[in-house]
Order: C-alpha cells, then structure tokens, then sequence
C-alpha cells in the first residue's frame, strides 16, 4: 500500500539505525508522546535495536488511559439506565471502571455500542428518537474535529437526543506539565504525527525554547520514528532545540484550519484529570456553554458524584509520565494482564502496559 | 487512538450536507467525511482517523523525505557490519 510499505522497508530501517549510532555519542531519554507510536516501536522491535544510549521512554498520548476513573465511572452508570444507548469507541469499553467496565454493564443488559466514528453514534440517535444516545468523546486534537462535527450535526440535523460525554485533552499541556515537574526525565520529544496534523507544530515552538528541548513531529512506520529519532539526536549532539518536522507529508507548520476553526466553534479549553496523572491546568477542552444542552452530564445532573477507587497496585501514572516501564511494575503479567487489567494501559491498543504485554517485554534488558 | 491510516479517495459524494467520501485502504473500501479537506480530489490519498480525512498527504514532500533519508552516508552501516 502506497504511504505505508516504504516506510517499513528493512534495507532503510537498518541504514537510520546505523546513521543514529554513528551521531550518538552520549546517553540520552527520548519519549515518544503518542501510544500509537509506542507500539509501533515495541511491535517492530526498534526499542531492541537500537543504540543502548538511547533510551526511549513512553509517554502520556494514550487518551483511553488519561480518561479519568471518575468519568469512566460516570459513563458506565449512564450505559446502566434503559433511556440510553450508550456509544463509544471501542477500546474505552475493557478499560476498568472503580467496580466493573462497560463490557460488563454490556453482558448485563445495558445497551453500549462500539462506534468506528462519532457519525456512527449520530446515525443511532436518529434511528432511536425514544432514547437517549450518549457518545463518550475522549481523545487528543486528532479526535477532537470529529467529535465537535458529530455536536454540530447533532445541532444541524436536530437531533436532541445526541449527548456527549466529554474528556478531550491536548498533548502541549501534557509537555508543559512533564516538563514543570521537578526531576526531568527527557532529553528530547518525538511530537504525535497525527495531532500535529491538526494543530500544526507552532505551538511547540516556545516550548522548545522555554525548556531548550528539541521536539521532533513523528510519524508511526519504523522509517518515520528513526527519522524522528536521528533528527532529535542531531538536535541534541549539536547543542540546539529547534522544532523539527519528520513527518512532512503530512504535516505543516499550520495544521488543518478548518478542524481547528470546528474544534474552537465547538470547544473552550479548561482544566482536566488526567488518570494517574491528576489535574493538569488548561489541559482539555469542554463544550462551549451554548452547546451545553449536548452534554451528557449536564443532561444526566444525578449522575454526579461517584466514589472511586483506583487499584492500589496499578502504576499507570508512572508509566504514562515515563518515570517507570511497564516491567518495572511488580504487578505486571502477575495480577495485572489483558485478560484481568487492573489499569487502563494494559487494555488500550496505545497502552504501553499492552504493547509490553503483546510483544513479550516481560523484564528489562 | 490517534491511529490514522493513508486511504486513497475513490468517490466523493454529499450525504446530509456533509462532504463526504469513498476510501480505499488497500482493499478495504469505507465511507470517511472530507469537511475538514475542502481541496481534496479524486486519487489523493488522506490520513483518515475516526471517519475524517485529516490531512492529503502531499507526495512532492514525501519524495523530498525519502531522498534525503536514501541517500544517508554508508558510514555507519559499517559499523553494524563490522
């Protein structure tokens, strides 16, 4: 396939990693921020191959696994009520709520739904007028112009019974955040390719600058990530922190206008949770107030607040900040596997617990 | 989740005053919405996520890539040979 089989050519592979060892002199603790790109690394078997200096550290970009419990837990009270159908995405559906997940309300009874894409969960609301169709809208700035259009056209196409259930987050607060806190791990980031391709690069500009780290747009084939790594690695050697684009055919310094205009017509940003994480400042978006009678929990005030309770053993936080991997937890493949997660990173495909799991990374090396 | 898969665009069409589209993902035909790709044609090929074309992946860029990574210095490969 065009755009995919020469971006996973082994001659190509094996030349970027022997340029990267050639320009490597010194350790150094990259993170790729995205989870799809954490498997795709893991999958391949590039964290193996490549020059011990580099370090490569997984990041936070795993948008089922910084849904917070407390809306995993809200969602999985609304997908009880027999007035909702309750749609989402499907890896959200394994990820362990406080007492159970949204493939148990499923077997239960509850009417929940896997959507391929937020027009999906649309078409059911208008197949169901008698119910109430609830779309759990989690994702980075990839997700978010496909979630604000399905409000939109809830609107459009007057469809009252659309509501969304809201946890949108954005990757430069997550930086900002690692960043701030006070033992640094990173060296350099690969940027996420695909937010990047809405959001553009220019807001990692002061970014690099403030914190004199070089952040690299990366795309997800293993030519795209050595590409990202070697132009980090150069940055590095050479003392300098430019923003970089390693993913140029798809990406421009600008992004996508018209998503960014639907994502701002739709969305303000705020404060949100980030599970494991805790509240990171201007982090997410919500609905704008005068969308605000498409909001699930604005639709549904009793379910509010929910008691939660985190698996005393999971270390998901740590491994979404880069300060642990996942075979550094003392639970992992033991209590914590695919088939019984305590945490939401060994269900999700982005979750580095998973890939670890899936690709047989079961002890340091 | 931010999975996004070239697919090239084969039909484009209006479905309740959306712009909407035929891709072909090596095979696999799916319907994708193209509202946020007002230039895009028939035979380019977009990054799709969830059902929407993000961006049309720009070939001149993507020749002027491989180039540059092709013609990377033999240098190091023969320090993994040796």
């Amino acid at each position: 396939v065009k755009y995919l089989d020469e971006y996973r050519d082994a001659d190509l592979t094996q030349k970027l990693l022997a340029e990267i060892k050639g320009t490597v002199t010194r350790p150094w603790t990259l993170m790729e921020v995205c989870g799809g790109q954490t498997h795709s690394i893991i999958k391949s078997g590039l964290d193996r191959m490549l020059p011990a200096e580099i370090n490569l550290i997984h990041g936070p970009g795993c948008p089922v696994c910084v849904t917070p419990l407390e809306l995993v837990d809200k969602a999985i009270a609304l997908a009880f009520r027999p007035d909702v159908i309750f749609t989402s995405y499907g890896d959200m559906l394994r990820v362990p709520g406080s007492t159970r997940d949204l493939f148990a309300v499923k077997a239960a009874g509850g009417d929940v739904r896997i959507v391929y894409s937020p027009l999906d969960a649309l078409k059911i609301a208008r197949d169901n007028p008698k119910k109430t169709i609830v779309f759990f809208a989690i994702g980075f700035e990839t997700t978010a112009p496909a979630n604000a259009m399905a409000v939109l056209q809830a609107r459009a196409q007057n469809l009252p019974n659309f509501t969304v259930l809201v946890s949108h987050v954005t990757v430069p607060a997550a930086i900002t955040a690692l960043m701030d806190s006070p033992d640094v791990l990173v060296d350099g980031f690969l940027a996420a390719g695909h937010v990047c391709t809405v959001m553009g690069y220019w807001e990692y500009e002061p970014l690099a600058e403030r914190y004199k780290i070089p952040i690299v747009v990366t795309g997800f084939e293993p030519v795209d990530i050595l590409h990202g790594i070697l132009d980090c690695v150069r940055e590095l050697e050479s003392g300098t922190c430019q923003v970089r684009n390693a993913y140029a055919r798809s990406v421009t310094r600008n992004g996508n206008g018209p998503a960014q205009v639907v994502i701002r017509d739709v969305f303000e940003m705020t404060d949100r949770a980030w599970r494991g994480i805790g509240v990171i400042p201007m982090s997410g978006y919500h609905l704008k107030d005068e969308l605000a009678f498409f909001d699930a929990e604005k639709r549904f005030p009793e379910v509010q607040s929910i008691d939660t309770h985190e698996s005393p053993l999971c270390i998901s936080g740590l491994v979404l900040q880069g300060r642990k991997k996942p075979s550094e937890c003392p639970a992992f493949g033991q209590q914590c596997t695919p088939q019984t997660p305590l945490g939401a990173t060994m269900v999700s495909s982005e979750g580095a617990c998973a890939a670890y799991y899936r690709y047989g990374r079961y002890a340091n090396h | 989740m931010c999975l996004g898969i070239p697919a090239k665009v084969i039909e484009l069409y209006e479905t309740n005053g959306l712009k909407m589209a035929k891709v072909d993902f090596g095979g696999v035909i799916k319907e994708a919405c193209m509202e946020y790709l007002p230039d895009v044609k028939l035979g380019d090929y977009t990054i799709i996520h969830v059902g929407f074309g993000l961006s049309i992946l720009d070939e001149q860029e993507a020749m002027e890539t491989m180039e540059l990574l092709k013609q990377i210095d033999a240098l190091g490969a023969e320090g993994i040979a040796a």
